[in-house]
């Protein structure tokens, strides 16, 4: 957990890269809130908020008396929501280092395309 | 939600000091809520008038909706861990163990045990030849296993070493997960506790100064470093927690920022960081003159 962001903001942002990288399937349970609780050391109530953000943007959804799963087709969700963050997120502020380097955007594109072969 | 404490302009005058001075706040039950604040801000005091042990100069004190004082039916249902707690001359830990479910119906005796275990308690030594960590973490054992349904921790870990003090905050975690109840803890350690808490109040010369949520003061403050003129130029105009100068660079500490707050310090070629809340803490009741002059 680090300090810049809401804690809650990060639970959900964790569980939605565990499913994005297949560590939680669709259909599957995930865990409870007193067990990401636990792990991350956090206040319950916090984790919950976590969780509820994604039963609210339908990424999981709650079967009542047993838990929450992962809601078919989150995945395609998740990829399409970050693709749009993308530029802002990561884009941006790499030309922007880029262009305080006099890095020229050929050399930019030129080392993308390297990194990417790699 | 019902509030587990309610407290309406209490005041605590030792002579001509106000240790609590025109204190209102409420906790909601089923939460863990901080008490933060420097040494003497009045902490102790605003825990022994919530008990029951001290009495309010001025003011309404409301614990599951009643008076605590010399009301068996709430203390019954409080524990109270001191910083320091007596105990009778010759008692060894199992007496304290052995005497504990008489004040709390709630007592769990495996719970204790296997807390004893983790802690490495001597169950036989004398309470007066325990270490101050070991004296320390006899409280901690109390507080958790009594499971009461409002639970003071009054700095509870004074000499407890690392590893003691993550026992602490993992077993406390588990056990409100399934035993909720309301916990207000008193610590220096904020930055090792400031995720377990869901509420916070700060207590500054007897008066509460802040009380919201943990994670509402978590985004309250963001610290912004650059040249000196581009923070003078940025931070004009708004309130300063707190400000540094080394040559020409500049760091201060503001509130919160909106996203085009955010976007324009980035164009001034400002860095932003978060500020934890050990830190904003530190920034809120650590002022001196000279910053008082800063922000002023």
């Amino acid at each position: 957990m680090d300090d810049s962001r809401p804690i809650f903001i990060q639970i959900a942002e964790q569980i939605e890269n565990d499913i994005l990288s297949g560590v939680l399937p669709e259909e599957s349970q995930v865990p409870s809130t007193n067990e990401y609780a636990a792990f991350y050391r956090i206040n319950p109530a916090t984790a919950g908020k976590g969780v509820n953000v994604l039963v609210d943007t339908g990424i999981l959804y709650k079967k009542r008396g047993i838990g929450m799963f992962v809601a078919p087709g989150s995945r395609e969700k998740i990829i399409t929501v970050r693709r749009e963050r993308f530029q802002a997120e990561y884009v941006r502020p790499l030309v922007l280092e880029a262009r305080n380097l006099s890095i020229s955007t050929a050399e930019l594109t030129d080392m993308i395309t390297k990194e990417g072969d790699s | 939600m019902t509030a587990a404490i309610d407290v309406s302009g209490v005041t605590r005058r030792f002579g001509s000091l106000r240790a609590v001075d025109d204190v209102s706040f409420t906790v909601q039950e089923g939460t863990i809520c901080g008490l933060l604040g420097r040494n003497g801000a009045g902490k102790t005091t605003l825990m022994q008038l919530l008990t029951g042990q001290d009495f309010a100069t001025a003011g309404s004190i409301a614990v599951f909706g009643k008076s605590p004082i010399e009301n068996a039916s709430v203390l019954q249902n409080v524990c109270f861990i001191k910083e320091s707690q007596k105990y009778p001359e010759d008692f060894k830990v199992k007496h304290v163990m052995k005497s504990a479910p008489w004040f709390f119906r709630n007592w769990d005796a495996e719970f204790a045990r296997q807390l004893i275990d983790e802690f490495r308690l001597p169950l036989n030594r004398r309470i007066k030849k325990l270490s101050r960590g070991q004296l320390s973490s006899v409280g901690v054992i109390v507080g958790l296993a009594s499971r009461a349904p409002l639970t003071f921790f009054d700095e509870p870990y004074l000499g407890l070493d690392a590893v003691a003090r993550q026992l602490f905050y993992d077993r406390l975690l588990e056990d409100y997960a399934k035993h909720p109840r309301t916990v207000v803890l008193s610590t220096h350690l904020i930055d090792e506790v400031s995720n377990l808490l869901e509420h916070v109040l700060v207590i500054d010369n007897g008066r509460i100064i802040v009380d919201d949520s943990a994670e509402n003061l978590r985004g309250s403050a963001t610290a912004i470093v650059g040249t000196r003129t581009a923070v003078d130029a940025f931070v004009e105009n708004r309130s300063v927690l707190h400000r540094d100068t080394i040559g020409g660079i500049s760091s201060a500490t503001i509130g919160t920022m909106t996203a085009e707050d955010r976007k324009a310090a980035a164009e001034a070629g400002l860095e932003l960081s978060t500020v934890s809340l050990q830190q904003l803490i530190i920034r809120k009741t650590g002022t001196t003159e000279r910053e008082n002059e800063f922000s002023a």
